[in-house]
């Protein structure tokens, strides 16, 4: 099969950036996006142009590298599917297709398609976390969960950090992101001690890193590879509620002045 | 010749690791901040280390290359991790859980590091359940166990089909909250080039940032290599994309030494490849054998739809061959196997490298919602990749590169013969043997990373003053020198060909010369072509965009330079390894049922490489392996 595809070229932070098309022909529907990715690179390579910067890493749709808006959707077209486990099957003979990076403020692009998703990791550090040091840890089986509870909590941790929801969002949200992490811990009985602190923390470092606020798009579960539920989000409001009205008391102060 | 001392403890292995801490050296708590630990990768290993190290207060520095810390590919295991818990009541012990690790690896390797491993097991899982990773629950709450292949007992804890996720997530969870507390510095998308060793000892590394080009040096008073396996090497494997092996050989070549190179496990249920243009291979989990029958037609002209064959014209070769173990028999019986029968002509689909994996009696006994529900995700993965749905139709399945058992030489802290420079999880050979089992390198990975590392380097850490060497050391400098020179030359090569296209060689040359079978022809070819190759690389490789940019072109040709060295080496050790074992199967060497033969009497040893330049033949050197509390044994998973 053949396709057209227009893709951002951009070669740095600053660079303005802009939409290259480019001819491809002889791909197979087995291919997946990816492979033609790379098939279009090795093209680019051979007519001594710049190969198309992507992210990528393990391919079978867990590790969250890719970071493709393919026509106008958060890794394309298949609901629940990442970018890499996309196939050439699943787009016509013949189709035009647009690719772009994630486009968010709080997602600079460095380089073609590949944006800096760091402040993930912020949000993570503002209280993603149990305080844990590595050591012995009480016989898990003394702490019964129920299995509801234990599925319902994976499923929320089954996010993969891959910035889908924030790229689909018309506000550039990371809500979706930020709920999941904070309803899987909040959710389990390991996570209660710091489930409040760890709503408010999160949710005030995710609006500093510059994302916006949730309006109830709900475009970031249709589009998230992992199809993780916006119920999330209102776990983590009545959290962030909560917390809010909680006397805020500085117990990490007091223990410094010891 | 190397000096290889192992420092494994004497005295009873139940006691050995409990002896060796009491005798270790620590660092007092006001000290440690002032010790500067570099690692180098944030997988299991990396991160559980790092994480654990930074809340000890060691003053940690963490690189990775891909853009987070969470997207290291030990992401990607699926199916669990073993523990001797025993909440099956099934006879399983600490033991047991040794002795099956030995003897899947067929007993090459180090019983107490293998013993240790065992120990620690179940302080894993009670680690992981405290870091809140949500483990499967039965009924009434209490954690939940499967089965996987090797072994007779259940004792695999997992979180669906994404175990590896879930345990990552929560040691990346665990390090962000010690680079929150200041305790670790995480590097983003930092890709260590050079190790810098002066006077025998670890002084820090060179790293490029992939992102501005720009190259840095960073002083440590200890360096730990957490960068995982090479399966790579064979550019089509279930590893992720970017796995490598440049940071172990950068160590190789500074003279840390290489063992067992030739280790390779090959997993027998991966999906096939469809054609020239694949870039990856993607694995099934081996937990899907607790209930998918393994088959293929009797008849090498088969045409019938799979679901249209008569259960007689089937042949289920491993329930045959193996009726004990049946389809859960260890990975490279499984990989073996499959080749041997497509080889026959027997294989499926349209490359006729493939076998069926069937789940129709499965679902026809517990309902196909059960089993549908048991491994949602799997057969939702395969239905993606393959168009096919295996409710309807069998898995169309075949071996493919997966773990690397070789690695870095380490003795039982887990330190390399370079002091200051350690190795942990895929990255170091120690705990598997020749082959490992379904379930145990994320074990391996967090037991070194939580539990040994944070300890045994503390006594290395004591004997000597902190930050003695400052990047300004002539080494630096020096080595700074040879990272930059070697990216120009690279880059001013400018002829035709992609690193791509040369991988790609590459792999399959290794796949044909040093794969599932080995023989000494195809050794001996394999070391020819592969610097012919290499030549072929140097002369001819054509790179795309400068150095002073994101050019994940250069990234790669880099990564493939190493790997046309290391490949050699690989071939080199399987070629000196004059018995088979484990997944190493040398065809001269197996018995009448095609299993692998050991010869105990001249290779029950460890194979330790040492540098001597890139065409000159590097120098072997023997770690005798012992077998005091597990005698040596056969491997036999038949009766």
């Amino acid at each position: 099969m053949r396709i057209k595809i227009h893709v951002w070229r951009q070669s740095n932070r600053t660079d303005r950036g802009e939409m290259k098309s480019y001819d491809l022909e002889g791909l197979s529907p087995d291919m997946s996006f990816l492979e033609m990715m790379d098939q279009l690179n090795e093209k680019l390579t051979g007519n001594g142009e710049e190969p198309v910067a992507f992210d990528h890493d393990c391919r079978e749709g867990v590790c969250g590298s890719c970071s493709m808006v393919i026509n106008g959707e958060a890794h394309g077209p298949k609901s629940e599917t990442t970018t890499c486990q996309l196939y050439m099957r699943h787009f016509e003979d013949g189709a035009e297709v647009f690719v772009e990076p994630w486009r968010a403020r709080s997602f600079p692009v460095v380089r073609d398609l590949v944006v800096d998703r760091s402040a993930f990791d912020r949000i993570i550090q503002a209280g993603g976390f149990v305080s844990n040091h590595s050591g012995p840890k009480p016989e898990p089986n003394s702490i019964p969960i129920e299995p509801g509870i234990a599925e319902t909590a994976l499923d929320a941790a089954s996010c993969i950090g891959c910035g889908a929801c924030v790229a689909a969002c018309p506000n550039g949200s990371a809500m979706l992101f930020t709920a999941a992490k904070s309803a899987h811990l909040g959710m389990l009985p390991q996570g209660q001690t710091e489930r409040f602190d760890r709503a408010k923390d999160m949710v005030d470092k995710m609006e500093s890193e510059g994302f916006g606020s949730c309006r109830n798009y709900a475009e970031c579960e249709a589009q998230c590879p992992k199809g993780i539920s916006i119920a999330f989000i209102g776990r983590l409001n009545a959290d962030y509620l909560k917390a809010t009205m909680i006397e805020p008391i500085d117990r990490r102060g007091k223990m410094h002045a010891q | 010749m190397l000096t290889l001392d192992s420092k494994v403890p004497s005295g009873p292995i139940q006691d050995a690791w409990t002896n060796h801490k009491n005798n270790l050296r620590l660092v007092g708590p006001k000290n440690r901040p002032q010790y500067k630990v570099i690692v180098i990768g944030s997988g299991l290993a990396g991160a559980s280390a790092a994480a654990s190290m930074g809340a000890m207060g060691y003053n940690v520095d963490c690189f990775c290359f891909q853009d987070s810390a969470r997207r290291a590919h030990s992401i990607a295991a699926q199916g669990g991790i073993n523990a001797s818990k025993n909440y099956r009541n099934d006879g399983d012990s600490t033991w047991r859980l040794f002795y099956d690790t030995q003897k899947g690896g067929d007993y090459r390797a180090r019983e107490k590091n293998v013993y240790r491993l065992a120990e620690l097991s179940t302080a894993i899982i009670d680690q992981a359940v405290s870091q809140g990773v949500p483990f499967a629950r039965e009924y009434g709450g209490k954690l939940a166990n499967r089965s996987f292949g090797g072994v007779l007992v259940e004792r695999t804890f997992y979180c669906r089909g994404e175990t590896g996720q879930q345990l990552l997530l929560g040691a990346y969870s665990a390090l962000q909250e010690q680079v929150a507390a200041k305790n670790v510095r995480m590097h983003t998308r930092s890709e260590m080039l050079d190790l810098v060793v002066v006077d025998g000892r670890t002084r820090g590394v060179i790293v490029r940032n992939l992102e501005t080009g720009k190259i840095t040096r960073h002083a440590a008073d200890a360096v730990v290599l957490a960068s995982g396996g090479y399966g790579n090497v064979y550019y089509l494997s279930t590893n992720a994309k970017g796995c490598n092996v440049t940071a172990n050989w950068r160590a190789y070549k500074r003279g840390a030494g290489f063992a067992n190179p030739s280790f390779v496990q090959i997993h027998p249920t991966s999906i096939p490849a469809s054609g020239d243009y694949q870039s990856k291979l993607t694995l099934m989990s081996e937990s899907l054998r607790n209930d998918g029958r393994i088959w293929v037609p009797r008849d090498p002209d088969e045409k019938r739809k799979p679901k249209d064959i008569p259960e007689a014209e089937r042949f289920y070769y491993l329930e045959e061959r193996y009726p004990r173990f049946g389809n859960l028999v260890p990975r490279d019986v499984a990989a073996r196997n499959a080749k041997e029968v497509c080889d026959k002509g027997l294989g499926v689909g349209p490359t006729g490298y493939g076998v069926y994996l069937d789940f129709a009696k499965a679902m026809e006994e517990k309902g196909a919602e059960a089993v549908k529900a048991k491994y949602a995700n799997l057969f939702e993965m395969y239905e993606r990749i393959t168009d096919d749905d295996p409710v309807e139709t069998p898995m169309r399945i075949y071996p493919a590169v997966h773990y690397t058992m070789g690695g870095l030489w380490v003795d039982y802290n887990l330190s390399t013969n370079v002091d200051g420079l350690y190795s942990v999880g895929e990255s170091n050979f120690a705990d598997h043997g020749a082959n490992r089992l379904g379930a145990s390198s994320l074990m391996q990975c967090l037991a070194d990373g939580y539990f040994v590392l944070p300890v045994t380097i503390g006594d290395y850490l004591s004997r000597h003053d902190a930050g003695e060497i400052t990047t300004d050391h002539d080494a630096f400098e020096k080595v700074e020198t040879e990272v930059r020179d070697r990216i120009n030359t690279l880059l001013k090569i400018k002829g035709d060909r992609s690193a791509q296209s040369i991988h790609r060689e590459l792999g399959k040359l290794m796949w044909e010369h040093c794969g599932i079978a080995r023989t000494k022809e195809s050794l001996m070819e394999g070391l020819e072509k592969i610097p012919a190759l290499r030549k072929e690389f140097w002369n001819n490789l054509r790179l795309p965009g400068g150095h002073q940019e994101m050019n994940q072109s250069l990234e790669h040709a880099g990564r493939v330079a190493d790997f046309l060295e290391f490949g050699e080496l690989m071939c080199r050790d399987a070629l000196l390894r004059d018995e088979s074992c484990g997944c190493h199967l040398r065809e001269e060497y197996q018995t009448e049922e095609g299993e692998a033969k050991r010869n105990d009497k001249d290779f029950a040893h460890v194979s330790v490489f040492e540098f001597k330049g890139v065409d000159d033949e590097p120098e072997l050197t023997k770690e005798p392996l012992s077998f005091e509390a597990l005698p040596l044994a056969d491997r036999n998973y038949k009766s």
